[in-house]
């Protein structure tokens, strides 16, 4: 029977160029003389490098563990000598470059012991499973590198009525998730049966679009018996973007993901058919997450096909095994929403699913102005109004471009393929949403500043304050412990005065007493007189001498 | 008469009781303009506007002291959405204070250092860490870039550095479009 399907707005019917790179079987790419491994090949935060220059490392082994929640470990692809920890050019649209550790093999891929005895997940604590994945550095395959792990985690609350794995791969060119459901059906069966246990999924649904009638047929004959019960494995309408997280729901489940919402909002979680292999891998064999299939592919290059390929292989390691023809251009991903490679010894990271070679350079056309044909509108399959978007972006009226709902824009660029005037209508979303992010990050940056400069000012006030009373306290003291001195001095000047007055009272009772002048005869008395006459003359004239020497000093 | 009169001091007297009442009851502490006015500068507290921070430019501005364009650091947004704000129209920004400019950092170069601390008073966000004698360092997240510190530093060891871009902060550039820029030249 067939099930029945619903319809996302819009998208396209392209031409696939799938098979171009299907006709050879995959292959291994070999180990290349030095892997570049960024420390961030994921969405979240960057993981911190656990190696040194100079140490030597085996595959398998940890050499970079997660920073954050939201981040995962990476390992090394092969054995070898880390020779450097330094910026390199990463693949990103902006060429710009980030730390990376760069391992120069030694040829001989020894890997560290795992202890490969099976996890018995079923008898495992979902945290506890997620931990194992997330140890081995699994994160979503598909495109975006969402930490698995916590996509793995839909909250204590929350029930999870369908785990859809997407194997529609619905841009042009991409083969390699193709190649992997026709190569391990039964490894990615057995990965959704983990992720099944670990979300407590009621139902599973394998979305695979009609173009890839192989794998499809892999995966039916993979699956056991008992299993379809609760596994459906369907085929979808071609359409671009039906590999669209948003799309693919609504065509499976009819549901739609609401706007600021998650799929696990409406009961539904959407993981990769990749990543259900790397997560078998990891819990069956311990195997952490060091290659991947990519396909290379392309009109520049005279073996399209896909490799199996180690993280942090130079682009060029690739390329040199595929017989370069004439390649003017380099893309990583699809030809809808890829981007330019200015440089070859980018590495290949966990998201990588795709390098497409071009024979000749694609020059856009310039721009026509906009003559609202609405043809846009007819293709969105996020249902918005690209026009209108278009409008506010170049006017640089955010608040605008935000009501018009432009994060539910998945760049899928359907939009820009159709406009007649080849306006870029996805660079200017592109260049609107990364302003409107800055733009946060400026406000909350300018809101710390005001609180810390706000503080700054409470700080220098209170500190004023405390110095005042400081101060004032001091004084106090001061005033306190003179009061006190003046009291001592008080009683010292009393004291002196007291022994003064005794002296004086001694001397007087002496002089009473004094016996040798009372029987004095006239002459003596006389003589005595003179004597004090004189001694009063000789006094009067000193003082009048000093004080003659203070005038004229003065 | 007398009626109309008496009905109408009557009504008089209960709006002015309601209206005494609602001041005291509804009583908005601080001017609710200034906040608004200050939420949207950059509050690098550089004071390049001639005043002594961005709170007592947003009071000079909601005063009518001071004008929209004085704030380099917040450049053309900033005129922008001030201008938005006042519903006043939108001015360029005024030379006089200086030119917008990248969002940039300063880096102490610590061999040179001498631990003086005259940077650490300047600092407006307390983004400058260290004691006498002791080296000072410029905890970068906090910096905002006002360069206060440049000038009271004895010998010369702050620099001013560009932020670098890195994966998060990148911004896509705003497209080129050759064909429409002819039209408008």
């Amino acid at each position: 029977m067939k099930p029945h399907l619903w319809r996302f707005n819009g998208g396209l019917k392209l031409d696939g160029h799938k098979s171009m790179s299907m006709h050879e079987p995959v292959v291994e790419a070999g180990i290349p003389p030095h892997l570049v491994l960024p420390l961030q090949q994921h969405i979240g935060s960057p993981a911190e490098p656990i190696v040194k220059v100079g140490d030597t490392v085996l595959k398998n082994q940890m050499i970079a563990q997660a920073s954050d929640y939201v981040s995962v470990p990476v390992h090394a692809p092969s054995s070898g000598k880390v020779v450097a920890i330094e910026e390199h050019v990463v693949p990103h649209p902006s060429g710009i470059k980030a730390t990376c550790i760069i391992i120069e093999t030694d040829g001989n891929d020894t890997s560290i012991e795992i202890d490969n005895t099976p996890v018995d997940y079923l008898n495992l604590e979902p945290s506890a499973l997620r931990n194992i994945i997330r140890e081995a550095g699994v994160v979503g395959l598909g495109g975006a590198g969402f930490p698995s792990f916590i996509k793995l985690n839909p909250g204590p609350d929350t029930k999870v009525e369908t785990l859809i794995l997407n194997g529609a791969e619905c841009e042009p060119y991409i083969t390699c998730d193709a190649m992997l459901m026709q190569d391990a059906p039964r490894k990615i069966l057995d990965g959704l049966l983990i992720m099944r246990h670990a979300l407590k999924a009621e139902q599973c649904i394998i979305a695979i679009e009609d173009n890839k009638a192989t794998a499809h047929t892999m995966l039916v004959n993979a699956l056991h018996k008992h299993e379809s019960d609760f596994i459906k494995i369907i085929q979808i309408p071609t359409i671009y973007p039906a590999g669209g997280e948003k799309q693919l729901i609504k065509v499976v489940t009819g549901k739609e993901v609401p706007t600021h919402g998650l799929p696990v909002n409406i009961g539904v979680v959407c993981h990769n058919i990749a990543t259900a292999a790397a997560i078998a891998d990891a819990i069956h064999e311990r195997q952490p997450l060091i290659e991947r299939y990519i396909t290379i592919t392309g009109y520049g290059i005279k073996h399209p096909r896909n490799l199996k390929v180690r993280f942090g292989t130079p682009i060029e390691f690739l390329i040199q095994q595929s017989e370069p023809l004439n390649i003017q251009q380099c893309i990583m991903g699809g030809s809808m929403m890829g981007f330019e490679l200015q440089d070859q010894t980018i590495p290949v990271i966990k998201t990588t699913n795709c390098i497409l070679t071009k024979n000749h350079k694609y020059k856009a056309p310039a721009a026509m102005p906009c003559i609202r044909c609405g043809e846009c509108v007819k293709v969105c399959p996020a249902q918005l109004l690209p026009q209108q978007l278009y409008w506010y972006a170049r006017a640089k009226d955010f608040d605008k471009t935000q009501d018009y709902n432009l994060f539910d824009c998945i760049e899928c660029g359907c939009c820009a393929y159709v406009c007649p005037s080849h306006i870029p209508l996805v660079q200017y979303y592109r260049f609107a949403k990364t302003e409107i992010w800055a733009q946060e990050r400026d406000k909350q940056k300018s809101d710390a500043a005001r609180e810390r400069h706000e503080f700054r000012l409470f700080r220098l006030e209170r500190k004023k304050a405390e110095d005042e009373e400081r101060k004032r306290r001091k004084k106090e003291l001061l005033k306190a412990t003179a009061g006190d001195a003046s009291a001592e001095e008080d009683k010292k000047k009393t004291a002196i005065e007291a022994a003064m007055a005794r002296v004086k009272a001694k001397r007087e009772q002496q002089n009473a007493h004094a016996a040798n002048i009372d029987n004095l005869t006239d002459a003596q008395k006389k003589a005595i007189e003179e004597v004090e006459q004189r001694r009063i003359a000789a006094r009067q004239k000193k003082q009048a001498a000093v004080k003659n020497k203070e005038t004229s000093t003065s | 008469m007398l009626e109309a009169i008496l009905v109408i001091s009557l009504l008089s007297v209960v709006f002015g009781l309601l209206l005494g009442f609602a001041a005291v009851r509804f009583k908005v502490e601080g001017d609710p303009v200034v906040d608004k006015i200050d939420a949207l500068l950059p509050q690098t507290q550089c004071g390049q506007c001639t005043y002594p921070g961005c709170r007592p430019y947003a009071e000079a501005i909601a005063s009518g002291e001071a004008e929209i364009n004085q704030c380099p650091p917040g450049g053309e947004a900033v005129i922008h959405a001030l201008a938005d704000l006042l519903d006043v129209d939108f001015k360029p920004l005024n030379e006089e204070h200086g030119e917008h400019s990248e969002q940039t950092v300063v880096v102490i170069d610590e061999q040179v250092c001498i631990g003086c601390t005259l940077c650490i008073q300047a600092c407006p966000v307390d983004a400058i860490l260290g004691a006498a004698k002791q080296m000072h360092t410029v905890i970068t997240d906090e910096c905002t870039g006002c360069d206060l510190c440049i000038p009271p530093c004895p010998v010369d060891c702050i620099y001013i550095v560009p932020v670098k871009d890195t994966l998060q902060t990148w911004k896509w550039p705003y497209p080129e479009n050759q064909l429409e820029n002819e039209v408008v030249s």
